[in-house]
């Protein structure tokens, strides 16, 4: 089937990159979060505890990252709404975000592909994020795939 | 702190400790507020109705939060959740008790790190799998090296 709205124009945006950000990964922040999703693990809530771990110290729970916004590129399509969903996430994690560090985040657009839906085209596009430390080490990748129709 | 598991203790089939949660409207604020994820539908019901849904909805990167949060506990404070994804399948209502779950897939040593595969999934009410997902995290070996 040829595709109808993801033609080689919109096909030419994928590798776009959105404006890095950086943000100072906040103590207060990380529990905020930790209360906000309902998490008691001490890991994400008490230092003290923390300190006894091999981690030194807290770190941020595994969807931390949500809250650190990206620059995602804007994706120009030529659909008739403006309907989106998010389809999901694929979370990589190599190293631990802990308060104190500068995390400088970068989007990329990975993926754009489309299928036919019961509602006409659907447009998959995947973001990938990466999220690397102030000592250069890539501690987070997250692939989200937004779904448009 | 929840009980450490070990590579040598599990056995593909194993069940996760499951991880109940029972989802508020004043959850989703909170979510909203610590996220940044200020889309209406998660917390103003006029604007939800207006958009064909049944009300406000949860985020749905608040159920990848819980299944992050099984993960994480499941891995404990000496292993380490390697890798999470989630796909969000059906919506779920804030009032509606729902069950994080998983189970142990499969086991290995790679890259000198003892590794578990686990199916997981978020369930509601009537037991339809709302958010399917994988995870795979590193244990602690007790062999001695």
């Amino acid at each position: 089937m040829a595709n109808k709205v993801v033609t080689d124009e919109v096909k030419a945006q994928i590798g776009t990159r959105g404006e890095p950000r950086v943000y100072e990964i906040e103590r207060g922040a990380i529990r905020r979060f930790a209360e906000a999703i309902g998490d008691p693990n001490p890991l994400f809530n008490d230092e003290q505890a923390a300190r006894d771990t091999r981690f030194g110290g807290m770190i941020a729970p595994p969807t931390f990252c949500r809250s650190l916004g990206s620059g995602i590129p804007q994706v120009k399509l030529d659909l008739p709404g403006f309907r989106a969903l998010d389809g999901g996430s694929d979370w990589e994690y190599r190293k631990p975000i802990q308060p104190g560090d500068r995390i400088t985040v970068q989007s990329r657009i990975a993926e754009i592909r489309e299928t036919a839906g019961r509602l006409g085209p659907m447009v998959f596009i995947v973001v990938e994020t990466s999220y690397t430390n102030q000592f250069g080490q890539l501690c987070v990748t997250q692939r989200s795939t937004v779904i448009r129709y | 702190m929840a009980k450490q598991f070990y590579f040598e203790e599990l056995e593909a089939g194993y069940e996760i400790p499951a991880l109940e949660k029972d989802p508020t409207t004043q959850q989703l604020v909170k979510y909203a507020g610590a996220s940044g994820d200020f889309y209406q539908i998660h917390y103003d019901k006029d604007f939800a109705l207006a958009h064909q849904l049944p009300g406000v909805i949860l985020h749905g990167a608040l159920k990848n939060a819980f299944l992050g949060q099984m993960m994480a506990d499941f891995a404990g404070d000496a292993g380490w959740l390697k890798k999470l994804s989630v796909q969000y399948r059906g919506m779920d209502v804030p009032g509606v008790k729902l069950v994080a779950r998983g189970r142990v897939v499969r086991k290995y040593v790679e890259g000198g790190e003892h590794l578990v595969d686990c199916e997981i999934w978020i369930e509601n009410a009537k037991g339809e799998k709302t958010t399917p997902g994988s995870a795979t995290v590193v244990l602690p070996s007790r062999a001695v090296h």
